[in-house]
């Protein structure tokens, strides 16, 4: 099975490396990026992605916003939250807004890890 | 702010910069969330190249009484100058968040100078560790200095060797259930401009598989 994920980031370099990381664990996968939070809702609207990769500190909404609005608008979408900023505080609003919490630079293990507990989620003991 | 300057970075080379101070300063935040105990709020990092008087002026934008600032110099495949800079009127008040509240005024204010220069430390050689790491390459940090003025005073006291032209990065950080905050500011000669747009090359290639330019002169 496929999945559609969307990746937001203000910064292109982070959107670069992070499809640099998805082309080598799963380059079937359709993707689509956005730089900020509007972008991210159109591009929900249009190509509705199953799995959503927010940076948290972006100009206007912030990622740990948005996932906290995707969770009531978009509950089936698995949502991680990708930040360098991993004070205790972020993390455990990340988690209670129901997303996962990714560090920033996000590693292709670490990435990997993620998404498998989410093709896999029996087999795997992250989140 | 703008480029201003005849060395520019490329779009993508100010977006791993920023990205690298991004990760510098967040790591710092971590180390200051554990000293104050409370949550440290950043905003998005700007980056900049510009001249000294730019810079000067962006700070006056923000703040317009007088500063004290914790400051590095660094040096090695770039130089420059990194500093922490808050309203005095705040510096007793993150000292006595440092230092924790059972103390005197007086003990605070003895120990005001050496709590200051052991923060700014421990936050500036956090921010420019991780990105000496991510360029691979050691920078030699001075060691912290307190100093006290206007935003032009702690600019103008630029190490001699440099130019009229800065690469200038400022962050804004916060502690808001004490009412505390500044700025992460750093300063870049321009010099090192050239060797850092080779670095910043190599870190996008490292991280993307995407040769970005090689060099300045392929800009």
């Amino acid at each position: 099975m496929t999945h559609k994920i969307l990746i937001v980031d203000d910064s292109k370099l982070a959107r670069m490396a992070v499809a640099r990381a998805l082309n080598n664990l799963y380059p079937q996968w359709s993707r689509c990026e956005a730089a900020t939070a509007d972008e991210a809702l159109k591009c929900i609207g249009e190509n509705a992605p199953d799995i959503v990769l927010l940076d948290f500190n972006m100009p206007g909404k912030d990622g740990l916003t948005l996932a906290s609005e995707l969770r009531h608008s978009h509950p089936k979408i698995n949502v991680a939250v990708v930040s360098a900023n991993q004070q205790a505080e972020v993390v455990t609003r990340t988690r209670e807004a129901g997303a996962t919490f990714l560090a920033k630079p996000l590693t292709e293990k670490a990435l990997g890890e993620y998404l498998k507990s989410i093709v896999e989620p029996r087999s795997s003991a992250a989140q | 702010m703008r480029n201003a300057l005849p060395v520019v970075l490329s779009e993508l080379q100010l977006d791993a910069l920023t990205e690298l101070v991004n990760l510098g300063v967040s790591n710092a935040a971590l180390s200051l969330r554990e000293m104050v105990r409370e949550e440290v709020v950043l905003s998005v990092p700007k980056v900049a190249v510009v001249t000294r008087e730019a810079a000067i002026a962006s700070l006056g934008e923000h703040e317009s009484s007088r500063l004290v600032a914790v400051q590095q110099d660094f040096e090695g495949a770039i130089r420059g100058r990194a500093l922490l800079i808050f309203p005095e009127a705040k510096s007793m008040e993150l000292v006595r968040a440092v230092v924790g509240g059972d103390l005197s005024l007086e003990e605070i204010m003895e120990l005001e100078q050496e709590a200051l220069a052991e923060t700014g430390n421990v936050l500036l050689n956090g921010c420019l560790g991780t990105i000496a790491n991510s360029l691979e390459r050691t920078l030699r940090i001075s060691l912290p200095e307190v100093v006290h003025g206007e935003g032009s005073d702690l600019f103008a006291l630029a190490p001699a060797h440099a130019g009229d032209g800065v690469l200038f990065i400022y962050i804004n950080f916060a502690v808001k259930r004490r009412a505390i905050g500044g700025y992460i500011a750093m300063l870049l000669d321009l010099p090192s401009l050239v060797a850092l747009q080779d670095l910043l090359s190599a870190f996008i290639l490292r991280s993307t598989g995407v040769m970005a330019a090689l060099s300045h002169a392929e800009l």
